[in-house]
């Protein structure tokens, strides 16, 4: 018992307080009047000179959001959130206009740095170590959208991108520069009655990337955003829009932190795919909200509604997402399978420490014929923590020869802590072959004996244990991220800084 | 100074006393053979002398060089050159047997105060250690121990023996699940590695790994008890006519 205990000790102790990024920046900001009401969305409509069409878009997800009530269903617990009592836009407040990265801030370019988030155009491992074994790859470039609060501060890589027919722009620009394509597609995979925080991202959405890709383009480089909240009492709702155009392809990053405070903060994002025919998206995630302290006190709540769609014939979207972070997470990334042919993955890497909370997984949707999808899923739970596997696989009546593969495999370190799988499966046809395999296992003390026997101390064991464990998802991340997310995962569980 | 000395040891699982008052004294160079019954608590002597949680020590003392082993976590006992080859390696899966061998390599070095060695040349010393052992590179790349057989998980066992060069060895039952040719290259292996620096402790049931490996001790442990010590012919003895007459001293002396 001595060495589970002690792994537990140590967890308990470590959680939340190794948070890296739970620092302030102290800039000002402007504020919508804090709490919800239509003039709160015409206030957010306006700051961003949104055309007519677009307002009237939010307060019909407004007056319908009114309607709807908080669900319930998710293995997880909560105060009653007051709607009220958060501000729904907040703003680094500009000196002026900007034309240049090097006219933000300075304080928030500090931020990003202290982040190691590049805002200048740089290669981005530049000056950055090389990854074990790799070489530092001179031509690999990212470009980023930032996100702070409720605005993007800047994206970079904008004009290369240009030259490929690349648009990559905070979605508050394309909905008045590309208003043909925005109309066409927002809200056309995630409607604004989806549910209840998809349309209350409807109605005050302020910022997130928007994304498109021209016919028979290959993206030359990674697409990135990175979010983070800074103010105090302020939900963030951005709202992400992809189109892979036919044959097209584009491979996207999706990074989040949150400064460390004690209340609750709001997360409600939504992010809508859309691959046509041949089309290929892969959207990765590392999610590093702050989860809240040791007692369970403060953190983000993460509600997050996130679908792509397989429109085209053998079109293709994959998700991959490793979730360190947030106190609460109810996120469900899934594929609509809806062209004849295409193919759906989600890999996912669920760590909930300390009292947080995970309701995480995916639905897959077979409409088309020929569909397949899979999906491989890795919760570690250690702590107090609960980390459920929530599951939807369904295949139309239509939905011929449907494929799909599940595997969730779910890792306790030690006794107070819960794994659960709920999958759901519902084939609406005969031929359609749906294989569910999940396990659960907790770190023996044998394993933990046999490496601390072979020198590896009780910390680098769970971690040696853990890696081992979420491999096979850590290999669907693009190199930089895999290499953050088994730091981020060593950080998360063992104390010890990468 | 000898190498190891237990003197006394009492040691007890779930208020339940399995050793009780175990003396043993292994020098440099010598081939200790331990033997005994199911129940003896002759696992429980290898587990306690490298560390295992779960036991605790109510008398007696395990020094290691002079040094107190008792005080000593697990990875500080390896790193000093205590290796345990254990009777049912683990498996760890997703973890690659060349990375795992790095990664503990390199903790024990670097507890040591000695220079992490790079993965060339790491690489081609493994290389070096498995050709001699007859050790397939693939089964290197593999996870470790996931899917070996009973043969190759003890000779993985052995390589790591090999390759971390410690000075005393603990060989828990290496012989069971092994039939007689994996039982030979497995001692074969181990023989190759006796020196006059390092020690060993062979702990076993039958009397048969020793006709492959040969000790220069021979110990009988009954009821957490060693009851008798002598030379190789011993074991001959205990073959010949069982552990029995044992049991019936071990109660006498209690």
């Amino acid at each position: 018992m001595a060495a589970v205990q002690e792994t537990v000790d140590r967890v308990r102790q470590i959680d939340v307080d190794q948070y890296r990024y739970g620092f302030e920046t102290l800039i000002e900001s402007e504020k919508a009047p804090k709490g919800l009401s239509e003039d709160t969305v015409r206030f957010i409509s306006t700051k961003k000179n949104e055309p007519a069409w677009m307002l009237e878009w939010r307060l019909e997800a407004y007056r319908r959001w009114l309607t709807m009530a908080e669900p319930t269903w998710a293995r997880v617990n909560y105060p009653k959130i007051d709607y009220q009592d958060i501000y729904y836009y907040a703003a680094p407040k500009p000196k002026k206009a900007l034309t240049s990265v090097d006219e933000i801030d300075p304080e928030i370019l500090k931020t990003y740095e202290k982040l190691g988030i590049p805002l200048r155009e740089v290669v981005i491992l530049e000056g950055v170590e090389p990854p074990p074994g790799g070489e530092p790859s001179a031509s690999r470039k990212i470009a980023v959208d930032a996100v702070f609060d409720s605005v993007s501060v800047a994206t970079t890589f904008k004009e290369e991108l240009r030259k490929a027919g690349v648009i990559f722009m905070p979605i508050s620009e394309a909905i008045r520069e590309h208003p043909e394509i925005v109309k066409k597609y927002l809200g056309s995979v995630v409607p604004t009655s989806d549910n209840f925080f998809a349309t209350l991202n409807a109605a005050v959405f302020s910022d997130g990337s928007f994304v498109y890709v021209p016919p028979g383009v290959r993206c030359p480089m990674e697409l990135s955003t990175y979010f983070r909240i800074n103010e105090r009492n302020t939900g963030q709702f951005e709202r992400t829009l992809i189109i892979a155009d036919k044959g097209s392809y584009v491979s996207y990053l999706e990074g989040c932190t949150a400064p460390q405070r004690d209340e609750n903060q709001l997360h409600a994002a939504v992010v809508e795919l859309v691959a046509l025919d041949d089309a290929e998206i892969k959207y990765s995630t590392v999610q590093n909200w702050y989860p809240g302290n040791s007692e369970g006190l403060g953190g983000i709540y993460n509600f997050v509604t996130k679908r792509g769609d397989c429109r085209g014939v053998n079109s293709k979207i994959s998700w991959t997402q490793v979730e360190t972070g947030s106190a609460i997470t109810w996120k469900y990334p899934s594929c609509i399978l809806r062209g004849d042919n295409s193919r759906g993955e989600f890999y996912s890497i669920a760590i909930s420490n300390g009292h947080q909370q995970v309701d995480s997984g995916t639905k897959m949707l077979h409409l088309g014929k020929n569909t397949t999808s899979r999906i491989i899923s890795k919760g570690i739970a250690a702590g107090v923590s609960q980390n459920t596997y929530r599951g939807l696989v369904t295949a139309h009546r239509k939905a011929t020869g449907a494929r799909n593969y599940t595997a969730c495999d779910s890792l306790l370190i030690g006794d107070k802590c819960g794994a659960h799988t709920v999958p759901y499966v519902e084939a609406k046809n005969s031929s359609a072959l749906f294989e569910h395999e999940a396990t659960t296992s907790k770190i023996s003390e044998d394993v933990l004996f046999y490496c601390t026997q072979r020198g590896l101390s009780q910390e680098e064991a769970v971690g040696l244990v853990v890696n081992g464990f979420v491999k096979d998802v850590l290999q669907q991340l693009p190199m930089e991220f895999a290499v953050e997310a088994q730091k981020l995962i060593s950080i998360s569980l063992e104390g010890s800084v990468g | 100074m000898s190498l190891l000395e237990i003197k006394d040891l009492q040691v007890r699982v779930d208020d339940r006393e399995i050793l009780h008052g175990l003396s043993l004294t292994v020098n440099e160079g010598e081939i200790h053979a331990i033997m005994g019954p199911n129940g003896s608590g002759k696992s429980t002597l290898s587990h306690v002398i490298a560390g295992k949680p779960g036991y605790e020590v109510t008398g007696g003392e395990i020094l290691f060089r002079g040094e107190d082993l008792l005080e000593m976590d697990p990875d500080e006992r390896a790193a000093k050159g205590v290796f345990l080859a254990f009777q049912y390696p683990v498996e760890i899966p997703g973890v690659v047997t060349m990375n795992f061998l790095r990664t503990a390599y390199n903790a024990q070095r670097k507890a040591r105060g000695e220079s992490e060695l790079m993965a060339p040349e790491f690489l081609k010393k493994v290389r070096e250690v498995a050709k001699r052992l007859g050790i397939p590179q693939d089964m290197l790349k593999r996870g470790v121990n996931v899917g070996f057989s009973g043969g190759e998980k003890k000779r993985n066992e052995i390589l790591q023996m090999a390759l971390f060069e410690p000075s005393l060895c603990i060989l828990d039952e290496m012989d069971s699940g092994l039939d007689i040719d994996a039982l030979r290259i497995a001692a074969d292996g181990v023989n190759a590695l006796r020196s006059p620096g390092r020690a060993m402790v062979v702990i076993t049931h039958y009397q048969r790994l020793l006709n492959y490996i040969i000790p220069d001790v021979v110990h009988v442990m009954s009821k957490g008890r060693v009851v008798k010590s002598g030379g190789k012919e011993l074991a001959l003895e205990l073959e010949a006519s069982g552990y029995a007459q044992f049991d019936e001293a071990a109660l006498t002396a209690a």
